[in-house]
């Protein structure tokens, strides 16, 4: 090992490590506002990275028809609640955003998907296939059950994991899929070239990092997740509806999701179950914060990035044995260091 | 692992099941298990699109097919068997797609004295011949004769140092322990072993420890598109040595993701992938390309690839078999007839497949010979055909 090799194996961590953070702090914001261990945070990624790759090559991808029929799902649910409880003013912005989007996306597919249109357009379209299903599967899946326990939540996670994964199955079949890259070219820093792709991923993550940094400090919606972070009672009797904030969370991790998997789409294969591994990585880091601590889970996630980048060199066998041993220290630690305070209900 | 297409195809075949008349109980029932879904679902959807190609009528006997998915579980591919016989009364299990799923398959065929002709490569499904193995076959090739011709080519291109980066799992291991027994017997060094995960998003580290020992060549040893992953890393990282893949690379959905970083590779194939290139003498030609065809004429053009292959040569097997099986006037659905299957695949002589010619023996339970290999290169995005190599 020396000097070169230490580097370009730095760069590999750091690039991975970002995409982990990213994830992490998904993960830690899902968590904080609405207790649910979000396990399919994975299946954005994928759901992300495909349905661009299927854009890009010009083929159909399977999400617009699951976008179609989650919509219909939800209005259907919003429906029977608004006449449950004979008020029909939220009705019109739920049609919109469940069904009128969703069509619109449909209609617009075939003509996207034909048309060469310039790579970030078809990134755009992408995000507006994949993020509104974000919401979607919390309404679905989360809303009914939002009062419930963490371990039941996390069941419900696991479920929703394994469903998902297996649509993802269904929509992109068994085998990988590459995106081109956002960026060409190399720059030479000292002795390692390092790809314009890295500097591109390291960028897109700071830039999203302040800004949710600036969503949370300065906006209203901001404050109302981070008032219903601190306590869902409380927020409740101020006036912020948990289920806005619920739906809000879920909105932010999946863009944050489907946009981790465009920006590592060009690095490496992407496959229907990819999203797994990955986002239990964030997982790890997101421990490492105590699924409280933004700063603490970002600076795990590096962290494990340039830990599985060094024991791929020296231990390639074992290196997720060594990515996920590094949890148990880290949960003994934190176990052993906080003070067990259960404010909720 | 994914309940949804589980659910669906189980109904399907029940629906199957039940739409058949009843009055012509008389006929053949091949029980089919295979993992259309779960890690190995790229093997197992091929062949489950396979199987609605295989003949339905050999000799006025109609042949009805059950296929089941086993989500690349092994538990679940037992169970699948078991359900199989039990309920469905079957005559010959095929499957499953991924070698531990077949090895735990093999005591069931045995404890029911059922014929299993598994799909999976590793060459302990059927060897050796005694107990409960007696009742099993298998149809694609061992790795041990892959890893010959790869050791063979090796040597006509002057490769005296190896390094070798596989799965860290079963396919790896079994890899790395038969390409270093054959290289061994070339006079060949595996300088550099490396393990990555199909997973995997980054192999820099690994790549970075192979460029290290300076191999004269590198052997990629995985199945499907993440081997596309180790070869793009290799190439990016400026290596200028010749790279080995094995035929688990043989799919055209590598070459998609790999793109021109995959021109060069070398592997050994089943004749299968390059059955136009090959002379009108070789004997797998002519049914190599009667399956392409019929393949592509269902599920459209370029989508063939060889592990569907192996599920068409076992039901060519099976309609080899069906004959001299009737012959000993056991009906079936019984255990007379079973055991007559079984003894009449056992009799299987030079029959041409799509991936090689068999004949079986009480010995032999793979009944491949070298003509079920060849050299394959990939040039400008083509596989090609080497008969040099």
């Amino acid at each position: 090992m020396d000097t070169t090799i230490a580097l370009i194996l730095l760069q590999d961590g750091i690039l991975n490590g970002a995409i982990y953070a990213l994830l992490g702090l998904a993960l830690v914001l899902v968590f904080l506002v609405t207790r649910v261990i979000f396990i399919p945070q994975g299946e954005f990624v994928t759901f992300g990275a495909l349905t661009l790759a299927f854009v890009v090559n010009g083929r159909m991808p399977g999400t617009v028809i699951l976008l179609l029929i989650a919509g219909a799902l939800v209005f259907f649910l919003e429906l029977l609640s608004a006449l449950r409880s004979r008020s029909m003013s939220g009705l019109p912005r739920k049609f919109l955003v469940n069904i009128l989007i969703p069509v619109a996306v449909f209609f617009a597919a075939p003509y996207i998907v034909a048309a060469n249109l310039p790579l970030w357009m078809d990134v755009l379209f992408s995000l507006a296939v994949v993020i509104p299903l974000g919401p979607m599967v919390y309404r679905l899946a989360y809303q009914p059950i939002a009062e419930a326990s963490v371990l039941v939540l996390l069941i419900t996670s696991v479920a929703v994991h394994f469903a998902l994964t297996g649509l993802g199955l269904v929509f992109f079949g068994p085998e990988g899929w590459r995106t081109p890259p956002f960026m060409q070219g190399e720059v030479s820093l000292g002795a390692v070239s390092w790809s314009a792709q890295t500097f591109f991923v390291m960028g897109a993550c700071v830039a999203l990092i302040l800004a949710l940094w600036a969503f949370f400090g300065k906006t209203l919606y901001g404050r109302a997740l981070r008032a219903t972070a601190v306590n869902r009672r409380g927020a409740r009797l101020v006036g912020i509806s948990t289920n806005m904030s619920g739906s809000l969370t879920f909105t932010l991790a999946a863009a944050i999701g489907a946009f981790s998997g465009m920006l590592i789409a060009p690095v490496t294969t992407i496959y229907y179950d990819t999203g797994f591994l990955i986002g239990l990585k964030g997982f790890v880091a997101a421990i490492f914060g105590g699924l409280v601590s933004y700063p603490v889970a970002l600076l795990g996630a590096l962290f494990i990035g340039v830990l599985e980048a060094f024991s791929s060199f020296w231990a390639s066998a074992y290196k997720e044995v060594i990515v996920f041993t590094m949890v148990i220290p880290v949960l003994l630690w934190r176990s052993f260091g906080s003070k067990h305070v259960d404010d909720e209900e | 692992m994914n309940c949804f297409p589980t659910v669906r195809l189980t109904t399907l075949a029940t629906a199957l099941a039940l739409s058949v008349p009843l009055a012509v109980s008389a006929q053949v029932k091949v029980g089919v298990t295979i993992a259309a879904t779960g890690p190995a679902a790229s093997l197992g959807i091929p062949e489950r699109n396979t199987v609605s190609l295989l003949p339905t009528e050999i000799g006025g006997q109609k042949i009805e097919y059950i296929v089941l998915d086993d989500t690349t579980d092994t538990t679940v591919a037992v169970r699948n068997m078991r359900k199989l016989i039990t309920d469905d009364k079957v005559d010959v299990v095929i499957g499953t797609s991924v070698t531990p799923g077949s090895l735990a398959m093999v005591d069931v065929a045995g404890e029911t004295k059922t014929p299993m002709i598994s799909v999976a490569a590793n060459a302990k499904i059927v060897e050796p011949v005694e107990g409960a193995r007696t009742w099993v076959f298998k149809t694609p090739q061992n790795d041990q004769l892959m890893a010959g011709a790869l050791a063979d080519a090796m040597v006509k291109q002057n490769v005296k140092t190896l390094g070798f980066i596989g799965y860290n799992d079963a396919y790896g291991d079994g890899w790395l322990n038969v390409i270093t027994e054959a290289a061994k017997a070339k006079g060949i060094n595996v300088v550099a072993s490396e393990r990555y995960g199909r997973n995997d998003t980054s192999v820099t580290g690994q790549t970075l420890k192979l460029l290290g020992a300076k191999p004269d060549a590198v052997l990629i040893a995985g199945s499907g598109t993440p081997v596309a992953l180790p070869q793009r890393e290799l190439k990016g990282r400026g290596y200028a040595g010749i790279i080995y893949q094995t035929h688990g690379a043989a799919n055209s959905d590598v070459l998609r993701v790999c793109g021109k970083d995959c021109n060069d590779m070398i592997l050994p194939a089943g004749p299968l992938l390059v059955a136009e290139q090959l002379p009108d003498s070789n004997p797998v030609k002519k049914t190599a390309i009667e399956y392409k065809n019929k393949y592509e004429a269902k599920f459209g053009e370029g989508s063939i690839n060889t592990f569907g292959g192996h599920m068409w040569d076992a039901g060519l097997l099976v309609a080899e078999a069906i004959p001299g099986a009737l012959k000993t006037g056991a009906k079936p659905g019984t255990p007379e007839f079973r055991a007559a299957l079984r003894d009449s695949i056992e009799q299987i002589k030079d029959l041409p497949a799509s991936q090689g010619v068999f004949t079986m023996s009480d010995k032999d339970h793979a009944g491949l010979d070298t003509r079920a290999r060849v050299i394959v290169k990939v040039v400008d995005g083509k596989w090609t055909y080497q008969p040099d190599l």
